[in-house]
């Protein structure tokens, strides 16, 4: 019999008042793989990640996590099973309170009451991972580049060597070559811990560099899923249109309707 | 018609604000005051609320006191009652002034920082940052900030109560020609423990106002920078217009006998 998928997303809706965001969404991610899902901005990628961490509640349909159905998880239940996640987030979201190697650790001593002495150890050496001295560990986000608060969200993201780790458009408001070094740091990280990952990017070389799989959302629904190899070759003409960045094409921006 | 359709709306709106406030204070209870406990973040809190407000409801009880001895003083010497500015100042201050400006004080300075710093964290995503780090944003913000103000408000105005006595003292005696040991007597005299613990409990009454409210504005804030004015600037107007309307309640309460 063959194994579930690691993430099984079956028939996700989701609606902000009249808006549909999600809109039957099937999605699945095998263990220790990484999926990319591409798509333009207000289709849904953030919605779905934030339903599969509870964040926001679907209004229907399936998440299963290693087996589990995982909506409505409550208390307990769901301190244990967002402790098997980490998170980049788009602007990093580090803690502004916190100096660097207490956000790195803050899962650590937070989330799993591990001694802070313990916790900072771990938290240099994950700083090392990203390639941030020890020396950062004393400064303040608000002191840091925006490429190197992207390596301290992604040390922290990495910090509890996590089983799953979602990336929110990692390399948006990056240089090209720091968006390439956080790409490759990511690989490095997800190769070294064997996780299950999904991302979400506009940044189709991001996408090209740390996906297996990747799949397009489009209004709410998953229009294509294949792997990342085959992208350019989906013989879709949405993800064509996405992935040259045309304007001209079966997507059409509201600001162009006549 | 329009007029009853614009009045019918705001009567909606109110009432469904205050069931989302309802809501709101259900979940920071249940959730917030139970374990886990984050002993460290009760302690931070209780610096910022209380002691950093320390100055700001000190000078309020004091000018408060110092004005309110001139006042009773001019009005009561149209009826030959001068001797009653000490009681009738300590009476004030203790049962109404002194907790409802440090009330409203507060609001304004604590009850502004945590809707801006909460809306801040919203905003920035640094509350969903906590929940993907397994832990609860109740627990850890809006507990230790309720905690913080309920313990701190009582202190503050137990101060402000003993600052605002000493302004009126000071204004009868140098200004206004009391006797020193008359007025202290008197004083002492006419204060009972009740009118000292009264406004003790209408000060945790306000300091749970004042977490509410700025936790709600803050975690509920939506937009950017102009969300986050704009629950800055609700949690102050609101939590003023509880207080005044709890102290309300709770002075007829209070002093039903």
């Amino acid at each position: 019999m063959a194994q579930e998928p690691h993430i099984v997303l079956s028939d996700v809706r989701k609606a902000f008042g009249r808006k549909h965001v999600l809109n039957g969404l099937d999605v699945s991610v095998d263990k220790g793989r990484s999926l990319v899902v591409i798509g333009g901005s207000g289709t849904g990628k953030s919605v779905m990640i934030k339903t599969i961490l509870g964040i926001i509640r679907p209004d229907s349909g399936s998440i299963r996590v290693a087996g589990e159905e995982v909506v409505g998880l409550k208390g307990a239940a769901r301190d244990r099973y967002l402790s098997r996640f980490g998170m980049l987030f788009q602007g990093a979201a580090l803690f502004d309170s916190l100096p660097v190697w207490q956000n790195v650790a803050f899962g650590l001593i937070q989330g799993r009451k591990m001694n802070r002495a313990r916790a900072r150890d771990i938290a240099i050496e994950k700083m090392a991972q990203v390639g941030l001295g020890p020396e950062v560990g004393q400064l303040y986000p608000a002191e840091l580049s925006g490429g190197m608060q992207k390596r301290v969200g992604l040390a922290r993201a990495i910090a509890a060597d996590p089983e799953i780790i979602f990336f929110d458009e990692p390399t948006t408001g990056l240089d090209p070559i720091m968006a390439d070094v956080i790409n490759n740091l990511i690989v490095d990280s997800v190769r070294r811990l064997g996780s299950t990952t999904i991302s979400i990017t506009h940044d189709m070389a991001s996408a090209r560099k740390i996906a297996d799989d990747i799949a397009m959302i489009y209004k709410g629904r998953i229009i294509w899923h294949g792997p990342a190899d085959t992208i350019d070759t989906s013989g879709n003409d949405y993800v064509d249109q996405f992935i040259h960045g045309r304007a001209e094409g079966p997507i059409q921006m509201e600001v162009l309707k006549p | 018609m329009n007029f009853l359709a614009n009045l019918g709306r705001v009567v909606l709106a109110l009432l469904a604000e205050t069931g989302r406030v309802t809501l709101f204070t259900r979940d920071a209870l249940i959730q917030g005051l139970t374990p886990t406990i984050y002993f460290r973040q009760i302690f931070d809190q209780l610096m910022k609320i209380g002691y950093n407000s320390l100055l700001v409801v000190g000078l309020t009880a004091f000018f408060t006191g110092g004005a309110l001895a001139l006042q009773i003083y001019l009005g009561s010497s149209r009826f030959n009652a001068e001797s009653l500015v000490a009681s009738i100042v300590a009476l004030g201050i203790t049962r109404e002034l002194g907790p409802v400006f440090a009330g409203i004080m507060v609001a304004g300075r604590v009850g502004s920082s945590i809707a801006a710093e909460l809306g801040t964290m919203r905003v920035t995503e640094q509350i969903d940052a906590l929940v993907t780090l397994a832990t609860n944003p109740f627990k850890y913000l809006v507990g230790p900030r309720i905690v913080a103000c309920v313990i701190s408000l009582p202190i503050l105005v137990g101060i402000a109560d003993i600052i605002g006595v000493m302004g009126g003292y000071i204004v009868g005696t140098r200004s206004l020609g009391f006797n020193s040991y008359a007025y202290i007597k008197n004083t002492v005299d006419f204060l009972k423990l009740d009118d000292v613990t009264s406004g003790l409990i209408k000060a945790a009454v306000f300091g749970f106002i004042i977490a509410i409210m700025g936790c709600y504005h803050g975690f509920n804030s939506r937009g950017g920078a102009q969300g986050v004015g704009r629950a800055t600037i609700n949690a102050v107007v609101s939590s003023a217009i509880l207080i005044l309307a709890a102290n309300f309640v709770l002075t007829s309460f209070l002093f039903k006998n």
